[in-house]
């Protein structure tokens, strides 16, 4: 089986669904699948490892988003699955965040590092 | 060693991180991978001479053996004349970009 | 030949990504290849049956005059050279009412299109930015 690096850069799709992200929920439909995948999140995808994001209180035209996307916890379940995710370290820095935000268990690689991460992987998926 | 096809669909004045696929090119090159970028859509807007603060020239000052080609559709639907283009940048178009999809065990990855 | 499996993400009309993608099934297709394809999210509204060619009052000429192709229509071609398996996500599907597609196309979901990946030369994958 081929081993997948699934990468997500683009943030923040809308907050219409729990699914959003989209990519985080499909690689972790796949791991269930059976998939050898790994996540990577770079550009303004490494806010979602940020903890204590809250997507909540949205009402519109009296209609209440009752399950709003938990990014965060997305990220935490998709380690818990057994999934290596990493962020961008660089990446990370560039927009202010402390390393103490990020969830439990993912890893930071630098930018000089991803040539690394690709070569260990088959296929890149690039989202 | 792999290959790589690394597809670059972005410019560098619509979008910040544009040097991360040109950085990309080079270090899996540097760790002798056989790495090949191919230009298109926006992505070619860089292969007119006198583009400023050219990531394309960043790449070839870097001189690693990277092959790169910019998609003829793109270049002709902004009027980008095929000659001369930023040194290095060859013409080629989507039969080319297939022929490499087709190839086995290349890594391809769109930007 | 080559098995090259594509997902794409975009709506169409939106971005050029979307193509630059037909130009690729076309140019694999013409080349012998197999190509198999994962719509997901507002790609699934590429095959959708009821697009219909527009007149443009800009230069006051008729739907017929413009003989504008939809996506659907290329993808009709496409999928005519029966080189061609198009799988919509159905959950895409659901939540935007894009169910009545072309013919050709069928529902799928996540798991069709990592079974694909494993079965393929190769993979494309194009996001949507």
């Amino acid at each position: 089986m081929s081993k997948i690096l699934s990468i997500v850069e683009r943030a923040y799709h809308g907050t219409l669904e729990e699914q959003d992200d989209t990519i985080l929920w499909m690689s972790h439909i796949l791991k269930n699948a059976g998939a050898d995948i790994s996540v990577l999140l770079r550009s303004n995808a490494v806010n979602y490892a940020v903890r204590g994001q809250d997507a909540s209180g949205i009402t519109i035209g009296g209609v209440p988003l009752s399950n709003p996307p938990k990014l965060d916890e997305d990220v935490q379940s998709l380690v818990g699955a057994g999934v290596d995710t990493y962020v961008v370290r660089e990446d990370v820095e560039d927009r202010g965040i402390n390393e103490s935000e990020l969830v439990e268990g993912i890893t930071l690689v630098g930018r000089d590092g991803l040539a690394d991460l690709f070569d260990a992987h088959d296929a890149i998926w690039h989202w | 060693m792999a290959n790589y096809l690394l597809i670059e669909s972005r410019d560098p004045f619509e979008y910040g991180d544009t040097r991360y696929m040109y950085d990309m090119a080079a270090d899996l090159a540097r760790k002798g991978n056989n790495v090949t970028l191919f230009l298109i859509q926006n992505g070619v807007l860089v292969t007119r001479p006198g583009v400023r603060s050219n990531p394309l020239n960043h790449l070839f000052q870097q001189g690693q053996d990277i092959r790169v080609f910019a998609d003829e559709f793109s270049l002709r639907e902004r009027g980008i004349p095929p000659t001369p283009l930023v040194g290095g940048v060859e013409v080629a178009d989507v039969d080319f970009l297939v022929d490499l999809l087709a190839e086995e065990d290349t890594k391809a990855l769109w930007h | 030949m080559a098995t090259i499996t594509i997902a794409l993400m975009d709506p169409p009309y939106e971005a050029e990504t979307t193509t630059t993608a037909m130009r690729i099934m076309d140019a694999a297709v013409r080349k012998g290849h197999q190509v198999n394809i994962f719509a997901y999210e507002g790609a699934v509204n590429l095959t959708m049956k009821d697009q219909e060619a527009h007149p443009n009052p800009v230069k006051g000429t008729t739907a017929e005059e413009e003989d504008h192709p939809s996506s659907s229509r290329f993808i009709a071609g496409l999928l005519a050279t029966e080189q061609v398996d198009w799988i919509n996500c159905g959950l895409c599907v659901d939540e935007r009412g894009a169910g009545n597609w072309i013919d050709g196309a069928r529902r799928g979901a996540p798991a069709d299109f990592f079974a694909w990946t494993q079965e393929s030369t190769n993979t494309l994958v194009i996001g949507t930015k």
